[in-house]
Formats: C-alpha cells, structure tokens, sequence
C-alpha cells in the first residue's frame, strides 16, 4: 500500500507542477457553457431549463481533454514499464492514475459547474444537487476514461479516436446525472434511486476500469 | 541462482528474430548480448522482463522467489530513463527507492538514495530538475535505479548510450560489485562495457523465411 500512496503522491505533484492540465480543462469548460446563451438567445427560461444538461455535456467534453494524459507521459518517458515491473500489480497502478486524474480535474470541474450555473440561469434550488451529482458521477469519467487512455496510447494523435471510444460510456452517467438533478427539482421521490444509481455506475467503473486499463496497458508494452 | 531460456522462439510482429534460443547465466557473472541491429537483442532483455511472450520456449529464474514473475526481480533499464522532467534528481531518486521497495524503510532509502547520487556522480545536480540535465545526465539518473533497492537481476539495453568514460567507468563498478556479490547481469551492447567476469551470446539473423 506504501508503494500505491507514493505513487499517488508523485502523481499529484506532478500535475501540480506542470499546471497546465487542470488550467486548460477549466478555461474549456468556462468557455463552452459562456458561449452557449449567446448562440441560444437571452431566453431565460429556456437556459434554465437546459442547464443542467449543458453542464454535464460540457463537463464531459472538458474532463476528456485530459484523459490522454492519464498514462501518456509516463509512458512516453519509459516511467509505465518500470512500474509494471514493481510490486505494485498494474490495475493498482491504474486505479491510482485515474483516482490521481479525479482529484486534479474531476473534482475541480465539479466545483466550477454551480459558478457556470449562474451564467445559464439555473434554478436556484438545483445548484447544491448539481454539485453532490458531479462529484459522485465523475468517478466514472476518470476510471472509464483510463480504459480509452490506454488503449490509444500508441495511436498517433489519437485524441478523436478517444472521445470516439470513450463518449458511449459516458451515455447512463450523463442520463442519471441530469435525472438526478430535474428530478430534485421536480419530483423529489425520484432523486434518491437516480442518484444511487449513479454511485453504482462510478462504483462498477471503480472496478472495471482498472481491469480493462491494465490489460490494454499490457498490449501497448509489447 | 540461475537464469535460463530453452528453446526460444522470439517474434517481433509476424518476423522470426531467434530461434531455437538458449542460454543460461549463473550468479556471478554477466552475459552480454552481441550482434547486428535488429538482431533481437532488445526483444530478448524485454522477454525477460515479461513485456512480450516469446512464441515458443520458458524463462526461468532458478533459486528465485517463486512468488514473483522474472520481471518483478530484474531491474530493467530500457532506451528510456524513467525520468520526470519537472521533479529533481533526488525527487525522482525518492520517489523509485518508494516505489520499488515499498517495505523497507524511509531511513535505509535515504542511504540508498545517498549512494545512488555518489556511485553515479550525481552529487553536485541533486537539487536541479532533471528538466535541465544533458542526455548524459539524464541516463545516469536512470542508472542510478539500479542501487535504489535489491534486485538479483539487472538486464540493460545499451547501458552506456550518451556516457562518457568515466560514467561508463563508473557504471562498469556498480555492475561488476552487483555481480560479485552473486548479482547476474545481462547486457546488450556494441560496445567493450569493461563488465567481469563476462560471457558473450552473440545473437544472429534469422534468415526471412
């Protein structure tokens, strides 16, 4: 365990250092949903009927930005081989990148959405359930996202190629999210099953995630 | 202790590299890994290490852990050093004397951690980020893995790549103190690396079938 919270550690060093990632992942974000009601029109009413799926939309297409950057530099530099060679079994080690990539930009973009909300005019009541749905919904973006990570490692610019792979998972997170999120709003006795629901999946990604990472992760190290 | 291969079959794509491929390397000495590019000698130290099958044959590492892979009892240094630009040599040294040996502690890391930065004659960079270290430099951090926990086995790609004589020279002690104190090394080289006791296996190309 000593050796998954050392490498956890030098993970969130790393991001704090190069800066970049998590700076890049919000001004994406900020911009998309500022965008948004100008192309739309200053109907309040239709903003803040659409806002929680724009927030969740633009939330995924920022948070896949940086998914390639999961596995990319360590493997680039030779690092990844050296810890499948450690003590450490490879889905650990996966299962800390994508924990490290939740911290450094998950949790960031989920703390940014409820600012963004104000831009969309979202209901005034929503905005304390917009946050607890995105903190327990994107888990499942870092851990399915590792999967598309890995697998693209060695495709050259395989950005699209990622948000191929990778956006159809994301389908049931973003449905429960904003079910959770309208149903607070409008039928109080369907948020608590959307929103177990949506803990399953971030729970089921928890697990699989991983797996799938490391086995792909394998291949590419041939 | 003992390290044999019987009967290899190492593929690279759809193309034969070796066949019919075996050696073994007892405690105590290094085998060096001769013959032309693309002869398989980087394909033969990453089958080792457990990064690809071979398609035919085994690798066993007799007198070993039963309980871990060859590769988790080898250190490997690959054409990459392993190293993170934006964190300093002694950060870099810290974090892979962590990670590869998690169990012991943080007093002995710190001695190894001493001992890697002087047998490779890091001393003076230890503070810099490895950002700014020359390629030369920068193998040498990657070097310096090799003392940061025990591992019987070493296998290295071209070690010496970008050193200059007194870094090869440096590395040519660390290697031939590991080996004397029934460590086994396997090197793939084109150059003289100054190892001992060595033996050479010169690996050839298999006619394209």
């Amino acid at each position: 365990m000593r050796a998954a919270w050392t490498l956890l550690k030098r993970d969130l060093q790393l991001a704090v250092r190069e800066g970049g990632a998590i700076g890049t992942a919000l001004g994406f974000y900020l911009l998309v949903v500022a965008m948004l009601p100008l192309g739309l029109g200053p109907d309040l009413n239709l903003l803040s009927r659409i806002a929680p799926g724009i927030l969740w939309i633009a939330l995924l297409l920022a948070a896949l930005l940086s998914l390639s950057r999961i596995f990319e530099t360590d493997f680039e530099d030779g690092s990844l081989e050296l810890m499948a060679l450690g003590e450490l079994p490879l889905e650990l080690v996966a299962a800390i990148k994508a924990l490290a990539h939740w911290l450094t930009t998950g949790i960031p973009l989920a703390l940014l959405a409820p600012l963004l909300g104000i831009l969309l005019n979202l209901d005034i009541g929503a905005y304390g359930v917009l946050v607890l749905t995105m903190l327990v919904g994107t888990p499942a973006i870092s851990f399915l996202g590792s999967i598309g990570a890995a697998l693209t490692l060695r495709a050259r610019r395989g950005g699209l190629l990622l948000a191929l792979l990778v956006l159809p998972l994301y389908v049931p997170t973003l449905i429960y999210g904003i079910t959770a999120i309208s149903s607070a709003l409008v039928a109080p006795d369907a948020f608590v099953p959307s929103l177990l629901i949506l803990t399953a999946l971030s729970l089921g990604s928890l697990v699989l995630g991983p797996i799938a990472a490391a086995a792909a992760l394998r291949i590419q190290m041939q | 202790m003992q390290l044999t291969g019987e009967n290899l079959v190492l593929q690279r794509g759809q193309r034969t590299l070796c066949e019919h491929l075996s050696f073994a390397v007892t405690a105590g000495e290094v085998l060096l890994l001769t013959g032309p590019n693309g002869a398989g000698k980087t394909t033969l130290l990453r089958a080792i290490a457990g990064f690809l099958a071979p398609a035919a044959g085994a690798i066993e590492l007799k007198g070993g852990d039963t309980e871990q892979t060859v590769g988790e009892q080898a250190h490997f240094v690959g054409h990459a050093n392993g190293v993170k630009s934006n964190l300093t040599v002694t950060e870099n040294l810290e974090f892979w004397a962590a990670f590869l040996a998690p169990k012991s502690n943080r007093m002995s890391h710190i001695e190894r951690i001493d001992k890697a930065l002087e047998d490779f004659n890091l001393l003076s960079l230890a503070d810099i980020p490895a950002g700014y270290l020359s390629a030369g430099q920068k193998r040498r951090l990657g070097l310096a893995r090799l003392v940061l926990a025990h591992r019987p086995l070493w296998l290295l790609d071209e070690p010496t790549s970008s050193l200059d004589d007194a870094s090869a020279t440096n590395l040519a002690n660390v290697v031939n103190a590991h080996v004397a104190a029934g460590g086994l090394a396997i090197a793939a080289t084109h150059l003289p690396l100054g190892f001992e006791p060595a033996r050479e296996l010169r690996l050839g190309r298999v006619a394209a079938s």
